[in-house]
């Protein structure tokens, strides 16, 4: 292991609600969907019509841009709908499920024997291959790219995360494959960043470990390129999550896409909070049944600062959700709630004009609520304070607000993603949007630098 | 909280997209978020957001002036009657203070919020809360007879030009308050300085003095009748908020407390100030004659409007600089240049407010270097990839 990181900028919010360490099965759901919402940038050119039998891995829709990228079935039944919006834009596929799952046999290797061009033809198709993310861009890989290194972080310091340490630890055999299989991917090296309780993780071979400690962001993988290897212009580094590495294990190991993962139920609106294993596409429903308080509450595929919200319980889960966390709406006024310390008790603040700061070990339970209006970008200082990278925020998020793409090179937007401005979304008094503005900036980069 | 709720809420429609008032929606919006932080909810981005906004910012810069803003008014009475050389008691003091002070205040917030609001409704966006800590810092930094219409075509110049014309809040390149006094100086320059107006009636009335220390350092006068005492607890004649060094001392601590001013900003301003002192005492030695040059080093630090200036109006985030590293150039050089133009130029013996002007000017050139600094390395590190 080389030297440890520590991460001193940042914000950790603690928050009512973290699961428990106990992993129930969560009941099968009778239909499941695809949703292409969830692949940034993917156009899909759908390769099933209403009524197809599938089974787990039939490819569904492929990336019109690409078609090696493949998007299969997490379950095996029929398609029974195919969710259109405007401009007939897709919005889901969508699989009445089977009693049984059957899977398309992809064939069972070890890795290491592979080539470099049959590892990737393996992932490609069984569609593990969206599991694969790149920066710049925040986006899916191109399989064509040569990555500079592939990095992969074993924790997560956003609020009620998921442990993976605990999580997938029955999983260690499938992690060490997934691993030995991206190793394969590129000529660098594939960096597997630890924090400091010991964990399975510790014991990975084929990958070069880095301990990180500190605040979130410290688990954002884009925290620890910036720190381990920075991203220059024209470079591309991989990042792949976890529970995804244990999924591109399982192929290898079983030669079938086993799209299971453990999510944490997490929130000051569930009842009991735990982890619950779950099929990726999953209906929501059938998992939050009776297990949260619904009465005005919000529910989020993700974490409360990266996540999606998820308007109703018809929903399904995320493609890349490794919990749901659930959080009363804020949709309350509160007099005089602007006045410094009151409410401290309820109103978390990282600034010190709350005294949440003084009881740093008590879990809130915060709402949706924006706590203000937005106004213009007047405090200095506050963004970089959980900004641990080494580039300026406010310059960045003023620099693309402007559509200035040569300073938004100057200034690092090559290194980032929006996930590392969701500390500025929460923490910044202006109550500046920094993450769409951040969206916004790499697919202008998408766009016009390509 | 259900009765004021249910009014709002009752004239609400009025002011909605389609209502009879739309057109008055940020002046409704603006009452109605000072009394209720609003039910809005996160659309985007992090679903989660801390209980900060630019109301509580702003509020708690008002809060931390208030120890100098009461001082102030009482010292008000308390010059004015001390010189005349009548007894008072506290009351006495606090309540001639207030009847002088209260007006200005009134006059300040009166005309730059009339304006703002009057903005905020023609550009139809929200009105920024930007004003609520300048219209408090204007009367503070003011002598206090300035004539209230000075105040106010003062106030009115200073939000229009110095702030609405660049775009209102969060854009302007000049501190507001100090635009204020600046023109206020600069057009109305009897009223404004010399030694008639620091003490209420002392124009009017002969047997007030009224002189400040700085005034009588810069006439040669090295025989000061005040105590160091004095000038730290600021028993002394001054612009309001500026003559006690304790209680800008407890702001000061509140904002440093509160994190919501720079304390790099104020410490190295008071580094720059105590470094330009302490040159200037050394050099002193060769012209024993000159007061302002033997004043020492320290005692400079106490006096003037160094320590409201420092603490108040340097940090203000959007005319200063915003970078960690620039702020300690900029806050230094305030300090720097405010002890030279106040020793070197005795015509205007209150320097830390031209130099802040000044390095409000330079803040985004000392940014600049900042950032280039962060791209170089940037472009270094792919060369040598």
């Amino acid at each position: 292991m080389s030297e440890d990181i520590r991460i001193k900028k940042g914000l950790s919010i603690k928050l009512k609600g973290k699961a428990e360490e106990v992993i129930s099965a969560a009941p099968r759901s009778r239909i499941f969907a695809i949703q292409p919402k969830d692949f940034h940038g993917i156009t899909p050119k759908l390769t099933v019509k209403v009524g197809a039998e599938v089974s787990v891995g039939t490819v569904l829709f492929y990336s019109k841009s690409n078609e090696q990228i493949k998007f299969t079935s997490p379950v095996s039944g029929t398609v029974s709908e195919i969710k259109r919006g405007a401009k007939r834009r897709i919005l889901k596929v969508v699989i009445e499920a089977k009693a049984e799952d059957d899977f398309v046999d992809f064939g069972k290797e070890d890795p290491k024997g592979l080539s470099k061009e049959q590892v990737l033809t393996k992932i490609l198709d069984s569609g593990c291959w969206p599991f694969v993310n790149q920066r710049p861009y925040d986006v899916i890989a191109n399989p064509a790219d040569e990555p500079k290194a592939i990095f992969i972080s074993s924790f997560d310091t956003a609020p009620l995360a998921s442990n993976y340490g605990f999580s997938i630890k029955e999983q260690e055999a499938a992690f060490q494959a997934g691993v030995n299989a991206l190793s394969k991917l590129t000529q660098g090296n594939v960096h597997l960043s630890v924090n400091n309780t010991p964990t399975f993780f510790d014991k990975t071979e084929n990958a070069v470990l880095q301990n990180v400690t500190g605040k979130h962001p410290a688990g954002n993988v884009g925290v620890q390129i910036s720190k381990i290897a920075p991203i220059n212009q024209g470079e591309k580094v991989w990042t792949v999550n976890p529970q995804d590495v244990v999924i591109i294990g399982n192929l290898f190991l079983t030669g079938e896409f086993r799209p299971y993962r453990t999510i944490a139920l997490a929130g000051s609106e569930v009842t009991a909070p735990q982890y619950y294993q779950v099929t990726l596409g999953q209906e929501v429903a059938s998992l939050l049944e009776g297990k949260i308080n619904e009465d005005n509450t919000r529910i989020i595929s993700g974490n409360v600062l990266t996540g999606a919200t998820i308007a109703s319980k018809d929903e399904f889960l995320g493609f890349y959700s490794n919990e749901i966390s659930v959080i009363p709406e804020g949709n309350v006024y509160r007099m005089f709630g602007w006045i410094p310390f009151v409410g401290s008790g309820k109103i978390h603040s990282a600034s010190r004009t709350s005294f949440s700061w003084l009881s740093s070990n008590k879990e809130y339970t915060l709402n949706t609520n924006m706590n203000g209006e937005e106004r213009a970008m007047v405090v200095t200082g506050e963004m970089e304070k959980v900004f641990p990278m080494d580039i300026f925020p406010m310059q960045l998020l003023k620099a693309v607000m402007a559509n200035d793409i040569e300073k938004m090179e100057n200034l690092g937007i090559y290194e980032v993603a929006p996930e590392d401005f969701a500390l500025i979304d929460y923490a910044s008094s202006s109550k500046v949007e920094a993450q769409k503005i951040i969206r916004e900036g790499l697919d202008l980069m998408i766009n016009e630098v390509g | 909280m259900g009765f004021i709720r249910n009014t709002f809420d009752k004239y609400k429609p009025l002011f909605d997209k389609g209502g009879k008032l739309e057109k008055f929606a940020p002046g409704f919006n603006a009452f109605d978020t000072l009394v209720f932080v609003p039910n809005h909810t996160t659309h985007e981005g992090a679903h989660i957001r801390d209980g900060v906004d630019l109301k509580r910012v702003m509020v708690t810069v008002i809060f931390a002036m208030i120890p100098a803003l009461l001082f102030g008014m009482w010292n008000v009475g308390y010059q004015h009657f001390s010189q005349l050389g009548e007894a008072g008691t506290f009351l006495d003091y606090l309540l001639y203070g207030s009847f002088k002070f209260i007006p200005m205040i009134a006059v300040s917030y009166g005309v730059g919020l009339g304006i703002e609001f009057a903005f905020g409704i023609f550009r139809g966006h929200e009105i920024n809360e930007g004003y609520l800590v300048s219209g408090m810092l204007i009367p503070l930094i003011m002598p206090i007879d300035l004539p209230l219409w000075m105040l106010g075509v003062s106030v009115a110049f200073a939000v229009l030009i110095g702030k609405e014309a660049f775009g209102g809040t969060g854009m302007n390149i000049l501190n507001p308050a100090l635009v204020a006094r600046a023109f206020a100086y600069f057009s109305y320059a009897p009223s404004m300085s010399g030694d008639k107006v620091w003490v209420a009636d002392a124009s009017t009335v002969d047997a007030i003095s009224g002189e400040t220390i700085l005034g009588s350092l810069a006439s040669g006068n090295s025989e000061l009748s005040y105590s160091v005492l004095d000038m730290f607890l600021g028993f002394i004649p001054g612009s309001v908020g500026e003559t006690s060094v304790l209680m800008i001392l407890i702001g000061a601590a509140f904002l440093y407390f509160t994190g919501v001013a720079s304390w790099r900003i104020m410490l190295s301003s008071l580094i720059g100030g105590a470094v330009m002192a302490l040159l200037f005492n050394l050099v002193g030695v060769a012209y024993p004659d000159n007061a302002l040059l033997n004043f020492p080093w320290w005692q400079h630090l106490m006096v003037g409007g160094f320590a409201f200036a420092i603490v108040f109006m340097a940090t203000d985030p959007v005319s200063g600089a915003q970078t960690n590293k620039g702020k300690w150039v900029y806050g230094f050089l305030i300090g720097f240049l405010g002890i030279m133009i106040r020793i070197i130029n005795p015509a205007y013996p209150e320097g830390i407010m031209m130099s802040i002007l000044l390095l409000n000017v330079f803040a985004p050139t000392i940014d600049h270097y900042v950032i280039e600094g962060n791209i170089k390395k940037r472009k270094k590190r792919l060369k040598t990839a």
